[in-house]
């Protein structure tokens, strides 16, 4: 991407924020600043520079004609909006605002969750609907009208009630867990919306989603070997894990956790940490891993960080210690019998382990994770278990 | 978000309703048969219209079973069979937020109407798609 491409896209949801708080309804306001994104690319590279001097006064000014041409017809509505382009340049606390105001209505708790995904990687995102159809893998013209149907939702909604963080942190962690999607790097995406976030509002957990992202994400070229197969973290080649976005994902941790408002986010990232930091899976502090699940479980009560709790006592007491813990673990959630299999396995009783293994694949919702549970099973049979 | 293949089979619940056997399409007027096609357009439509509709297609009723039988050597073939009960009349896949939402979905497409107007009441497979990456997050 060149310089101004990148620019236009951060600067995005700022415009459009803008033109949606001066009371455009959202589908029209988003036509009116890819138009004025359209015209930027042309106008730009003539200007000295390469650019304005103000580039986003320049894209709201140019955004807000088009809008108002759009609406030519309404000439009464026409004058009173002519009045607002007048208007002074917004300052920096409310340029925050828009952005912020911006991923409250694309995920607004009122959308479904893949609807809110959608509308936020359009809108805030600037991706194409082609882009977010390669990336879901449906027709174009299904996401199409899933973002249409999203817009028409949040067009109802009232913009003066404050927005949910809560929902936009979950879609954003929805879309960074996505990973690949076709042409399109969806966790880099959701990295790239969470900093953007992080940058207008300093709520401690979206310091803690972004550390966490960044944490995941710098294991990503150890996940897979040469076959594509996935290979689990005690496996993987350390020396692959990117340094440097590690560094960055504890320096966000650290002035997050410094807040002392501890909250999902930052204690999974706190956890990620710890395994970032370990030079060898051998060198694991789990006994600390084990305090930080435990910090999870008082902050929510999900079945799922109790299954993972139960693999941290396992490495930490021993696993006959995480069995018991995993005997609490209802048998519905998913994974439970993957890790009942593995705790079952260092206890040294290979048949029931590789029984468990089998039926861990058969249960999959993934083909990565069957394949890998396949292999577990299948290795576990030529050892005679 | 999840995907999901509504399978069509060539099988109604009227026998277990206590409607009797289906009678085969060709023996509908044609009015009949108009009014089942179009209420097919029109669940896909709406599947459209929601974001959820990803493809569907219509399978003709014969079948042969294919198989490889070894280098250098033609393929195996058996069929095509009497029984189509366990036949594939056609298949649509959607993309949804939910298995409840799959469901409702299938029994949309399970209320096509037969004869007299009266929905047939076919079964509906479902089945959930294998996702094809795991999750980034796994620890």
């Amino acid at each position: 991407m060149t310089e101004v491409e990148v620019a236009l896209r951060d600067l995005t949801p700022q415009v459009l924020g803008v033109l949606v708080r001066r009371g455009a309804d959202f589908a029209a306001a988003e036509d009116a600043v890819q138009e004025a994104m359209v015209e930027a690319v042309a106008a730009w590279p003539d200007l000295p520079g390469g650019m304005p001097r103000e580039p986003k006064g320049w894209l709201v000014t140019v955004a807000w004609r088009k809008f108002i041409d759009a609406h030519r017809s309404e000439v009464a509505r026409r004058r009173r909006e002519e009045r607002e382009l007048d208007e002074p340049a917004p300052g920096p606390t409310e340029q925050a605002d828009d952005t912020l105001l911006l991923y409250f209505l694309c995920c607004h708790p009122a959308l479904t969750p893949a609807s809110a995904v959608a509308l936020t990687l359009r809108a805030v995102g600037g991706l194409t609907t082609k882009q977010i159809a390669q990336a879901y893998l449906v027709p174009e013209s299904t996401m199409a009208q899933r973002i249409s149907r999203a817009k028409r939702t949040v067009d109802g909604a009232r913009l003066n009630e404050p927005g949910d963080l809560r929902s936009v942190l979950t879609v954003l962690y929805l879309v960074f867990n996505e990973g690949y999607g076709g042409s399109v790097d969806l966790a880099a995406e959701a990295i790239r919306l969470t900093r953007q976030l992080a940058r207008v509002s300093d709520e401690p957990e979206v310091a803690g989603l972004l550390a966490l992202m960044l944490l995941h994400h710098a294991r990503r070229p150890a996940r897979r070997d040469a076959t594509g197969a996935l290979v689990p973290l005690a496996e993987q080649d350390r020396s692959l894990w990117d340094t440097a976005l590690i560094a960055e994902g504890v320096d966000v941790l650290q002035v997050a956790l410094a807040r002392d408002r501890l909250g999902e986010y930052q204690a999974q990232a706190a956890i990620a940490a710890l395994h970032a930091d370990a030079r060898t899976a051998e060198e694991t502090d789990w006994p600390q891993v084990l305090e930080w699940y435990d910090e999870l479980t008082a902050l929510t009560d999900s079945p799922v960080v109790a299954l993972n709790r139960a693999v941290a006592v396992g490495e930490a007491d021993g696993p006959l210690m995480g069995l018991k813990a995993l005997a609490d673990v209802p048998g519905d959630v998913p994974r439970r019998d993957a890790v009942a299999a593995y705790l079952h396995e260092r206890a040294g009783d290979l048949a029931k382990a590789r029984g468990l293994y089998a039926a861990a694949a058969r249960a999959a919702t993934n083909a990565a994770e069957r394949d890998h549970l396949t292999r577990q099973a299948a290795r576990l049979s030529r050892a005679g278990a | 978000m999840a995907k999901y293949l509504l399978l069509k089979h060539y099988r109604s619940s009227h026998a277990q309703t206590g409607k009797g056997q289906l009678p085969p399409m060709e023996t509908w007027t044609p009015q009949e048969v108009d009014d089942h096609i179009a209420f097919m357009d029109h669940v896909a439509d709406t599947l459209r219209e929601r974001g959820e509709f990803v493809s569907g297609q219509a399978l003709r009723p014969e079948g042969t079973f294919v198989r490889f039988d070894g280098e250098g050597r033609p393929p195996v073939t058996d069929g095509p069979f009497a029984e189509t009960k366990d036949l594939i009349a056609g298949w649509m896949i959607i993309d949804v937020d939910s298995q409840e939402r799959a469901y409702e979905a299938a029994a949309f497409l399970s209320a096509a109407p037969g004869p007299g107007g009266e929905p047939i009441q076919e079964w509906i497979e479902v089945r959930p798609f294998l996702e094809r990456e795991a999750p980034s997050v796994t620890d």
